[in-house]
């Protein structure tokens, strides 16, 4: 579904990203681990296409297409989501009416009718009520006074909402409580499909305890130093993140 | 010649931008402000004596006036001497024929706003006989009106049927030396509207289709006179989200609102006037003196405006809040683009006890405009208790424009409470990215940005117009960013 090839990101001409390799295959869950400013939070910015982020070379390919060619919100409609780490409030638009224009702009490029009022409405209290949110809060304005926890569970509501083939969750823990981790974590595992893949960015293994990832990558320095599986997130809540920052020095160094 | 002259000369003349030609009919008079041309507007009008007296004396008053420069704006100086003050209706010779004769930009603008294909001809200016059966439609209102005992006509017939109510309103409110602009109004205007809503009658319509109907052609220098006597109440919309072509380029209105005891009178505007080009070039001077009297107990007036159009802007919907427990709300959207300027805002004067007012103030600059929000708030030694809550919000599209708050206060009774919110804003990229990731495009994300912005004054709109305003918004800054 999603493969990135040798990517290489500069943000204010400094290089954040130096070479990236990541396979992401229809159905699985990646989960990418990494110290403070190892670049996770770029990648995802790039992925969905944020401005000021300068492609130096390599390349990402999503369903075949080429995905840095396309604008933001072709992205979204084609099935890109991202779970803001930072929901930004919007003032005096109503969440549901935001929603209710962002489904339709996705359904309408899936070529599907848009929803009317009554069958939008329907659909989103169906998806609203696992995640425990007071319904109150989708007639507020966007992520307006929302506590910390009620802005992660909205995104998990908008991701149930618009039913996207790519999630990316950013640093979607935390933040959280243990209880609201939970409800967010059931969240996404309800969406979790052979269809649909699943790329969780976190500093913590906590979350992983909840979404359980096929595969676990750790960023550091720009680039994916160790891949494995769910054990990898274990060994590195054991053994810190200075571990995997000095093997892969040496594996620099020695030519590995 | 300087070159406001130019701007200003022979506007007859000129060729019009969106392919009309106007010729100088004999109805037109020359060019040119005396007391001459004063009589002359008044005696084409066959008005009785004590109007013209009135005229007169609003015109010695003009003379020995200054043009105001504290407004936050510039322009060359106009030539008050070359403006025509006095063209008879216009001849359907002089008009498009029909919309294939219009400016295709012009007719695609009214497709984005919704506006029902019928009423495109009539604001396109295109001459048709009895205008989509506008007659007929007027007639129908006026009968329901008339019912209720609403009296809703022209100012010029009012003069004519009901001498007595307008000699007793008019200028009570704006006086005819209140300022430079409505001395000059109160000279010359052309003509304008007259509600009346008798004691205890709750006007049965809002007064706006109607008018949209029948607003073409009011003129330059318009005059409208409202009074609501005791517990009436009455809804009146100004103006039009199309925007309108005119060639006059300095409108000069004057609005005189009277509540007396328990009346409410609620007026909306949407201003549209044609702005200028994108280099600033021509737009409408827009120099606005609009004032209510809350003159009986607990009435109340309410400003709305949608402000978009014009190249300059000037004008401060104001409330005299003279009756106990009188209130005053001022609910103002100001859009500045490209090379417009805008200085607006509102005074509240509380005069009585327990007097209240609230001002909503939002203003958008983008391109390289200029808007500004300048507000008095006044509270007289009698007020006991009077409030005032103000809330002014600016936001920047772009960092070529800018944005200014004026705000002043005056209070002389210690048991006022008055409060003043201001923020300023850039609209966010992060906003417009959050939605962008969401699949909805920057110019919906831009309106909707926008229209959240501006919700609190909207919603003190009337539902139809409340939509339009909404598509108006997007219209007007289609493009500023991204």
């Amino acid at each position: 579904m999603l493969s990135i090839r040798d990517l290489r990101v500069n943000v204010d001409g400094l290089e954040i990203l130096r070479g990236v390799n990541l396979d992401v295959e229809t159905g699985s869950v990646h989960a990418i681990m990494g110290p403070n400013g190892s670049g996770k939070s770029t990648l995802a910015s790039v992925l969905a296409g944020r401005d000021g982020y300068e492609v130096v070379s390599g390349s990402v390919t999503y369903k075949g297409q080429d995905l840095l060619d396309m604008d933001p919100e072709v992205r979204a409609r084609e099935g890109v989501f991202l779970a803001f780490q930072y929901p930004v409030e919007i003032p005096g638009v109503n969440t549901m009416y935001f929603l209710r224009e962002a489904l339709n702009a996705v359904r309408k490029h899936r070529g599907q009718d848009e929803l009317t009022a009554g069958e939008f409405l329907r659909l989103a209290r169906k998806r609203v009520r696992p995640l425990g949110i007071d319904p109150d809060m989708l007639k507020r304005a966007v992520n307006e006074g929302f506590s910390g926890g009620e802005k992660k569970r909205s995104e998990i509501f908008q991701m149930a909402m618009l039913e996207p083939a790519l999630g990316i969750l950013d640093e979607t823990d935390s933040g959280l409580d243990i209880d609201a981790l939970k409800v967010v974590a059931d969240g996404v595992n309800a969406l979790r499909s052979p269809e649909r893949a699943f790329v969780a960015i976190t500093h913590y293994q906590r979350l992983l305890e909840y979404i359980v990832p096929d595969r676990v990558h750790v960023l550091a320095n720009g680039r994916i130093v160790r891949s494995g599986d769910k054990a990898l997130a274990l060994e590195l809540e054991e053994r810190g993140y200075g571990w995997v920052e000095e093997t892969a020095q040496q594996e620099v160094h020695s030519g590995v | 010649m300087s070159s406001a002259t130019d701007q200003f000369e022979g506007l007859a003349s000129q060729e019009y931008k969106y392919g009309f030609v106007t010729d100088i009919d004999q109805e037109t008079l020359a060019p040119g402000l005396s007391e001459d041309t004063v009589r002359f507007i008044s005696a084409k009008k066959s008005e009785p004596r004590w109007l013209l007296d009135w005229r007169l004396k609003a015109f010695r008053n003009w003379q020995e006036m200054q043009e105001p420069r504290w407004p936050n704006v510039s322009y060359p100086r106009i030539d008050y001497q070359s403006i025509s003050y006095y063209a008879a209706p216009k001849s359907a010779d002089d008009r498009p024929k029909s919309l294939d004769e219009v400016d295709p930009e012009l007719l695609a603008t009214y497709e984005k706003l919704g506006i029902p294909l019928e009423e495109r001809a009539a604001l396109a200016g295109v001459a048709v006989d009895a205008v989509f059966d506008s007659v007929s439609v007027a007639t129908t209102f006026r009968e329901r009106l008339a019912d209720a005992g609403v009296i809703f006509m022209s100012i010029s017939e009012a003069v004519r049927e009901h001498p007595d109510l307008v000699r007793r309103y008019l200028g009570s409110v704006v006086p005819p030396s209140d300022n430079f602009f409505a001395a000059l109004n109160s000279a010359v205007f052309s003509d304008g509207s007259f509600v009346f809503i008798p004691k205890g009658v709750a006007c049965p319509m809002e007064l706006s289709t109607y008018f949209r109907i029948n607003a073409m052609n009011t003129g330059q220098f318009e005059r409208t006179l409202i009074v609501a006597e005791e517990g009436a109440t009455v809804s009146y919309l100004e103006g039009c989200t199309a925007p309108m072509r005119d060639e006059n380029q300095l409108h000069a209105a004057v609005v005189e609102l009277v509540a007396l005891d328990d009346a409410r009178i609620k007026y909306s505007t949407v201003q549209n006037w044609y702005p200028g080009d994108k280099d600033g070039k021509g737009g409408i001077y827009n120099f606005v003196t609009k004032r209510g009297a809350c003159r009986g107990r607990n009435s109340k007036i309410s400003w709305t405006q949608v402000e978009t159009g014009s190249a300059i802007t000037w004008k401060y919907p104001s409330c005299i809040l003279i009756g106990d427990n009188s209130i005053g709300e001022f609910y103002s959207v100001a859009v500045t683009n490209n090379h417009q300027q805008a200085d607006t805002g509102t005074k509240m004067i509380h005069i009585g006890k327990n007097t209240s007012s609230t001002i909503v103030s939002k203003g958008i600059s983008a391109g390289v405009s200029n808007n500004s929000y300048r507000g008095l708030v006044k509270i007289m030694p009698k007020a006991e208790g009077a409030r005032n809550f103000s809330q002014c919000d600016s936001m920047l599209m772009g960092d070529r424009c800018g944005a200014h708050t004026f705000p002043y206060l005056e209070v002389r009774n210690k048991s006022a409470q008055v409060e003043h919110e201001a923020t300023t804003s850039k609209i966010g990229e992060d906003q417009i990215f959050y939605l962008n990731q969401r699949g909805i495009e920057t110019e919906d994300a831009v309106s909707m940005i926008v229209n959240g912005f501006c919700k609190e004054v909207f919603r003190e709109l009337p539902m139809e117009f409340a939509v339009e305003a909404q598509k108006l918004l997007s219209v007007s800054l289609e493009g500023s960013v991204g």
